[in-house]
This record gives C-alpha cells, sequence and structure tokens, in this order.
C-alpha cells in the first residue's frame, strides 16, 4: 500500500508532456532583467551601480535582514540601468537590466563535471553558504533557504524531508533533474542532514514517475540514512504539511510550522542548488524551466539564465502558438497567469504551461448547489464555499475563526465544484484581509 | 362550574399582580437613563445607516453627537449642513461649516482611450483582480471597471456604464457616504467639495507613471507635463509622483489648465460652451 495523505485532494489530468525530453542548456539573451525581490521577504539592496562590469555569479543584490535572500548576475556584462520592471502580475518592481558581453564566470566557481561526495564544510558554514549563494526554495514559493537550515533553539530537527513529488500537472522539471543530476541532489540532500543534524531523511516522489523511483531508490542506497518512499499519486502532494503527513504520519498542527513535528521540507531542485552552492562554490543563477503546452510544437526542459525574458524560452521552444489563451507562470494548479511575455525568469518559475484558448477560459458561474464537494476535496480540512461566502460579504472576524489562513491556496476546491465558482480568488481575497486585519490588531 | 372560573381568574389576576410588582422593582434596579436628545437627534438623520460619518449607524452618530462637547469632525455628510444646524439648534451648540462634497471618478480610461491588452475572466471583483494582476489594460493605477463601488452605493447613485466600462456617479443622487471610496483598491474616487450648478474641475487620472509608459498605456494619461501647474494663477495645482492634482478649495474655475492639457486629462464639467477667447478671458476678470 503506497502512502499518501488521508484527506481531500483530487486527479487532475497530468499532461506530462516533457517527461522524456531531457534537459537542454538555453542560449544566452542578448540581455537579462534580473529582479531585486525573487524570492519571499524583504527585497534586496543592489550592490552594483549604473555602468558595472560584472561577471556570471557576482552579487549584484544582498540580502537585507534575516528573511531575505543574496542575488548574483546570471550573466558577464554591463550592468545598464537599475529600474522598475513589470513582473508577471504586471506589477512594477525594481531589477538590474545587464548587457550581456561573452560569458566569464567568476573564478571562485568550481566548473569541473566531477561529482564531490566529500562535505568540508561544518553545519555553520553550509548555511552560512546557502545565504551567500542566495539559494530559496525552488519548489515555487522562493522562501530563503538558510532560514529553514537554522533551527531556532529549544526546537529540534528530526527528520529531513525531500520533496521529490512534483504533483503540478504538466511541470517535469523535478522529475528531469531527479534522472540527470541524482547523485549531485542526493549529495545536496547529505549536504542538507548535515546543515540540519539529523540522520535521517525521507524522500517522496509521486508513483507516476517509476523511473525516477528506480533511479533514485538505487543512488539513495550507496548513502547514509536516506530513503526513497513511492507515493499514490495525489495533488497536492507537494504541499509541505501535507507530503510530511503522507511520510511520517505526523500533521503539523493549525498555525504551526513543520518543524514543531520535527520535520524540515526541501525540494530537489533546492537540494541540487545546495550541492552546487556547497560543493562547487556556485550561487544559483540558473534552474530548470518547463515549457509545455499542448500546441507548442517544441515543449521541453530548459536550464535557464535567471533575468532571461520569457519570450527567449517560448521562441526556443517553437514559438508562440497561435491559439494560446493564457501562459501561466507556474503549474495550471496554482500558477498565474502572465500579464506579458517579456518577463523575466526568476528563482521561483519552475514551469511555463501555455494554455490553448479554448481550455483557458472559465466556465459560467452558476450559484452554489450545496454538493459539499469542495469540503471533501480540501486537504485541510476547510469548508471552502463558506470561506467564499464570507469574504464576498466581507465577514473577515468570522471567516478567521473559520481559520481561513490555514488554506494554502492549493485550488482543490475551485478544480472540483461542478457549479465553477471562484471559490480560491474569494478566499484568497479574504485570506489577505485576514491578514491585514490580524496585523492591524497586532500593531494596536 | 362557576367556581372553577372564579378560581382561575382569581389565580390569574394575583400571579398578574405579583409579577407586576416584581417587575416593578426590577426595573426600578436596573434602570438606565438615556438621554431623551439622543432620540431627538437621531429623528433628524437620515436613517441610511450608511457609515459615512465612521459610526456604525444613525444611532451611534446621534449618541456621539449628544456627548460630544463641540461639533468638530463629526458630520453627516448624507444630512449635510441642514441636519447638522438642526442637531446644534436642539443640543444649543454651533454647528460647523461643512462644504457640501461629491465623488468623482479620477480615471477616464475608456476601452476608446485606455486599450485593452488582456482579457480577464476571473471572479467579476476588482478587490481580486487587483490583487492577481494590473488588470485588462498596461495601466496599473486605473479603473478596471468591475462594479465594486456600485455594488457598495446604498443611495443608487453609482451606476457602471457598460459601453466605457466605468462607474457613472449621479451628482443628484450621491451623498458623499464615502462607501465607494473605501471600497476601490485602486482609491480612484475622490470626494470633492461641490461647485455651483455641479461644475467640476479635475484630473481624471491617478497614474503615478512617467509621461511615455503611461502615454502608451492610456492617451488620456496625465503625464505629470505641469502645464497646467504654470498656467494656473491661484497655486491650486501640484504636481507629485508625475501626477497633477486640483485643490477644489482653492480651484477659481478659470477654466485655463483644460485647454493646456496636452492629453486632455483634465476634465471640465456643466459648464456652458467656451465662447471665443477673448471674451472668456474677460469673464474670468469679472467673475
Amino acid at each position: 500500500m503506497l502512502k499518501t495523505f488521508p484527506k481531500g485532494g483530487v486527479h487532475p489530468p497530468e499532461n506530462k508532456i516533457t517527461a522524456d525530453i531531457p534537459i537542454e542548456y538555453l542560449p544566452l539573451p542578448e540581455s537579462v532583467t534580473i529582479p531585486l525581490s525573487q524570492h519571499i521577504g524583504t527585497p534586496s539592496i543592489p550592490a552594483v551601480n549604473k555602468g558595472d562590469s560584472v561577471k556570471t555569479g557576482q552579487v549584484i543584490a544582498t540580502g537585507k535582514g534575516f528573511v531575505s535572500a543574496n542575488i548574483h548576475s546570471s550573466v558577464s556584462g554591463k550592468v545598464n540601468r537599475i529600474d522598475v520592471v513589470l513582473d508577471s502580475t504586471g506589477y512594477k518592481q525594481m531589477a538590474v537590466f545587464i548587457n550581456v558581453e561573452g560569458d566569464e564566470w567568476i573564478s571562485t566557481i568550481d566548473r569541473s563535471k566531477v561529482i564531490n561526495r566529500d562535505i568540508k564544510l561544518s553545519s555553520e558554514e553550509i548555511i552560512k553558504r546557502c545565504f551567500e549563494s542566495g539559494i530559496v526554495g525552488l519548489g515555487g514559493a522562493t522562501f530563503p533557504s538558510h532560514v529553514k537550515l537554522t533551527v531556532p533553539s529549544g526546537k529540534k530537527c528530526e527528520i529531513l524531508i525531500i520533496n521529490g513529488v512534483e504533483c503540478e500537472p504538466y511541470l517535469t522539471s523535478d522529475h528531469r533533474l531527479m534522472l540527470e543530476k541524482g547523485e549531485e541532489i542526493l549529495t545536496g540532500v547529505s549536504i542538507l542532514m548535515k546543515a540540519l543534524k539529523v540522520e535521517k531523511a525521507l524522500i517522496g516522489i509521486e508513483n507516476n514517475k517509476p523511473d525516477a523511483i528506480a533511479h533514485m531508490t538505487k543512488l539513495a542506497s550507496t548513502f547514509k540514512g536516506m530513503t526513497v518512499y513511492p507515493l499514490k499519486v495525489k495533488y497536492p502532494q507537494g504541499a509541505e504539511k501535507q507530503l510530511i503527513k503522507a511520510l511520517t504520519g505526523r500533521e503539523v498542527p493549525s498555525g504551526h510550522l513543520p518543524l514543531d513535528v520535527g520535520a524540515v521540507v526541501h525540494n530537489v531542485g533546492t537540494a541540487f542548488a545546495v550541492y552546487e552552492a556547497v560543493q562547487k562554490n556556485k550561487p544559483l543563477f540558473e534552474r530548470v524551466v518547463t515549457i509545455t503546452g499542448k500546441s507548442l510544437s517544441k515543449p521541453g526542459n530548459y536550464m535557464v539564465r535567471t533575468g532571461t525574458p520569457l519570450s527567449r524560452l517560448i521562441e526556443a521552444a517553437g514559438g508562440l502558438p497561435d491559439d494560446t489563451g493564457k501562459i501561466i507562470n507556474g503549474g495550471p494548479m496554482m500558477g498565474k497567469a502572465v500579464a506579458n511575455i517579456d518577463v523575466p525568469v526568476v528563482k521561483g518559475m519552475s514551469g511555463v504551461v501555455l494554455v490553448p484558448r479554448e481550455e483557458s477560459v472559465r466556465n459560467e458561474i452558476k450559484p452554489c448547489i450545496r454538493c459539499a464537494k469542495c469540503i471533501s476535496v480540501c486537504p485541510v480540512n476547510l469548508e471552502p464555499y463558506l470561506l467564499m461566502t464570507l469574504s464576498e460579504k466581507g465577514l473577515f472576524e468570522r471567516a478567521e475563526k473559520e481559520r481561513i489562513t490555514d488554506c494554502m491556496e492549493c485550488g482543490c476546491c475551485s478544480f472540483t465544484c461542478p457549479a465553477s465558482r471562484p471559490l480560491l480568488d474569494y478566499i484568497r481575497l479574504g485570506k489577505s484581509s485576514v491578514i491585514k486585519m490580524v496585523r492591524e490588531r497586532n500593531l494596536k | 362550574m362557576s367556581s372553577t372560573v372564579l378560581i382561575t381568574i382569581f389565580s390569574l389576576s394575583l400571579l398578574a399582580l405579583v409579577s407586576a410588582v416584581i417587575l416593578y422593582f426590577i426595573a426600578q434596579k436596573f434602570k438606565i437613563y438615556e438621554d431623551p436628545r439622543i432620540d431627538e437627534v437621531q429623528a433628524l438623520l437620515p436613517a441610511a445607516n450608511c457609515g459615512g460619518c465612521g459610526f456604525a449607524g444613525c444611532r451611534n452618530m446621534a449618541e456621539a453627537l449628544v456627548k460630544a462637547d463641540n461639533f468638530e469632525g463629526l458630520t453627516c455628510p448624507v444630512g449635510g449642513a441642514s441636519v447638522m444646524a438642526e442637531a446644534a439648534r436642539i443640543l444649543g451648540k454651533v454647528a460647523p461649516v461643512i462644504d457640501p462634497t461629491v465623488a468623482v471618478l479620477l480615471c477616464n480610461g475608456s476601452p476608446e482611450f485606455r486599450p485593452r491588452t488582456s482579457q480577464y475572466d476571473g471572479a467579476s471583483d476588482c478587490r481580486i483582480s487587483h490583487s492577481l494582476y494590473l488588470g485588462e489594460t498596461d495601466c496599473s493605477y486605473g479603473c478596471m471597471g468591475r462594479g465594486d463601488c456600485e455594488r457598495a452605493c446604498a443611495f443608487d447613485a453609482l451606476h457602471m456604464d457598460p459601453a466605457t466600462g466605468l462607474p457613472v456617479i449621479s451628482d443628484d443622487k450621491c451623498v458623499s457616504c464615502g462607501a465607494c471610496v473605501k471600497v476601490c483598491p485602486r482609491h480612484l474616487i475622490e470626494l470633492r467639495k461641490k461647485a455651483k450648478k455641479d461644475r467640476k474641475i479635475y484630473v481624471a487620472c491617478s497614474n503615478c507613471d512617467k509621461g511615455g509608459p503611461a502615454r502608451k498605456a492610456c492617451n488620456v494619461a496625465c503625464i505629470g507635463c505641469s502645464k497646467c501647474y504654470k498656467v494656473c494663477e491661484f497655486d491650486a495645482i501640484t504636481i507629485k509622483d508625475n501626477l497633477a492634482y486640483i485643490d477644489a478649495k482653492k480651484c477659481t474655475f478659470c477654466r485655463k489648465c483644460p485647454t493646456e492639457c496636452p492629453t486632455n486629462a483634465i476634465i471640465e464639467l456643466n459648464f456652458p460652451p467656451r465662447k471665443p477667447k477673448l471674451e472668456v478671458q474677460a469673464e474670468t476678470v469679472n467673475g
């Protein structure tokens, strides 16, 4: 019997079109735009000026405060300007514009292909290196990794959980990474284990990736303390709390962190980035992005430098199909449509899905028929229909009591609703309003 | 038979009497004194319970008025000066002078001027659309036309125009309660001082971008060129973040700035048609 989380979840069509396509390196663009906020937390402070020459891997912005991350140049060239850029939502944020000249890496990066399993750094040095290298959670949430690796006094981490679930339909970047960089990932896992001072690491992979499970299981036997667990396919298994429940049976209580049940979760992509940062001294400036869609002529998995315009990636994948209705940053379940195709690729962009027009249009909204499907699929035991109504009517105190802030925005409710009600849209609105309300109350 | 009736009447009367005595003492014990003037003032107020005064409803406003030492900061925008004066008479206080205001929309981005660059098919709610992305046009400051203000208006004063996708405010019905001002996620509605014959001159734009991007997104955007600022003789215009603002309290309706604006971002409403140039100047001097 395969493991999975007990309550809720849905089974969207998988559509993993690009699962068998190896990772390709995307050619360098003429210029890159590197946003200064590619992580959760305080935006970074630019460390270069207009006209400066930068090398690949050089720090161009430093993290401000604890929950922040360094940002590195992904190319070598001249800083054109530091100006506002439109991010994927169309709103402005600050970014460093660099004109590409050649590809000269900073000398400290070890560019050899040799896999080095011997970890020389101590726990504290690893955490420091993660901060310096700008490592953030590459599953999509982009939470700075050094924060997750720093265990506060009084708490104890017992298990490291590695997320190779990739439960979003279409996306295959983690899948390909596991197949092609398995040993690096597992070395990264042992580095994370050393940083957290744990003896045990559980690697969860959904059963729709049998090749990755076989490959990782074989490799894991050569490492100490690692076990690979195949998991039953169910969305949203890749969510932190659901994965912990599936693998360990421990439930993270409402309002608590995974560390409260002794677990820390990292993505396989993050483990790979940690390996490169610690063993090769290579900061995070490129990542695997899946570009996919039913009408694309050449969908694939590309290793892309951050700051590359999305349009370049679409070009490499065979150009924008005529019937494109929406371009989604992320997977189709949790991703958001982008406002224009010139947005830069950022650390948190795990995939881009080009949805054909007829599939992208939402159905007509009909009245709620009280079928309670949304309640049965909610993995965190909420009542989505009620939360939607409360948010719509502005009854935020009541919404807070109904634990709206526990919602992780997985979208199972909207996916399953037979009346096509925009449940998640309203819950997001209510959630942000409740968070704002609570913050204001705490200030008083 | 008759004795049963008598016993019933007697026992019930006794019960009623005892209850009445108990209730009388309880009423005495838990008596709450309420200023009778609260009822009087409440009767004056419009009973719209719109919250425009900042209180939960008219009763709370009446209580606040009776309690207050002076009327500073207390106004009923719906009732206006006459209601406040009447309340002041009852309570023996001085009503402050209130300039009546009316809601105006600081955006003129109809599809004709502001081309649609994407299509939004999510929940029809401005707050949701605003939190998701910049909207269907390239202007991240302008009206998204999902009608939150229309739903918030309790006075039927605000309706979405399907042709322009913008709300149209009826000056006669607007009581300037401020419900639409609060609900608009992009803060596009302003309560401006009402002028005679509902005349208005204001910058119908909220775009803080530099001239280039602003103009690219919308033909009638304020580009912050300062032309209006230079032509204004009354210090009524300020430029902040590439956006001009006309102070309604200082504006004398000289009508110089609207013609000066290169993008027609300054709107003049309810004025007689312009006369040939010389006469306009003469009229300004006289009036």
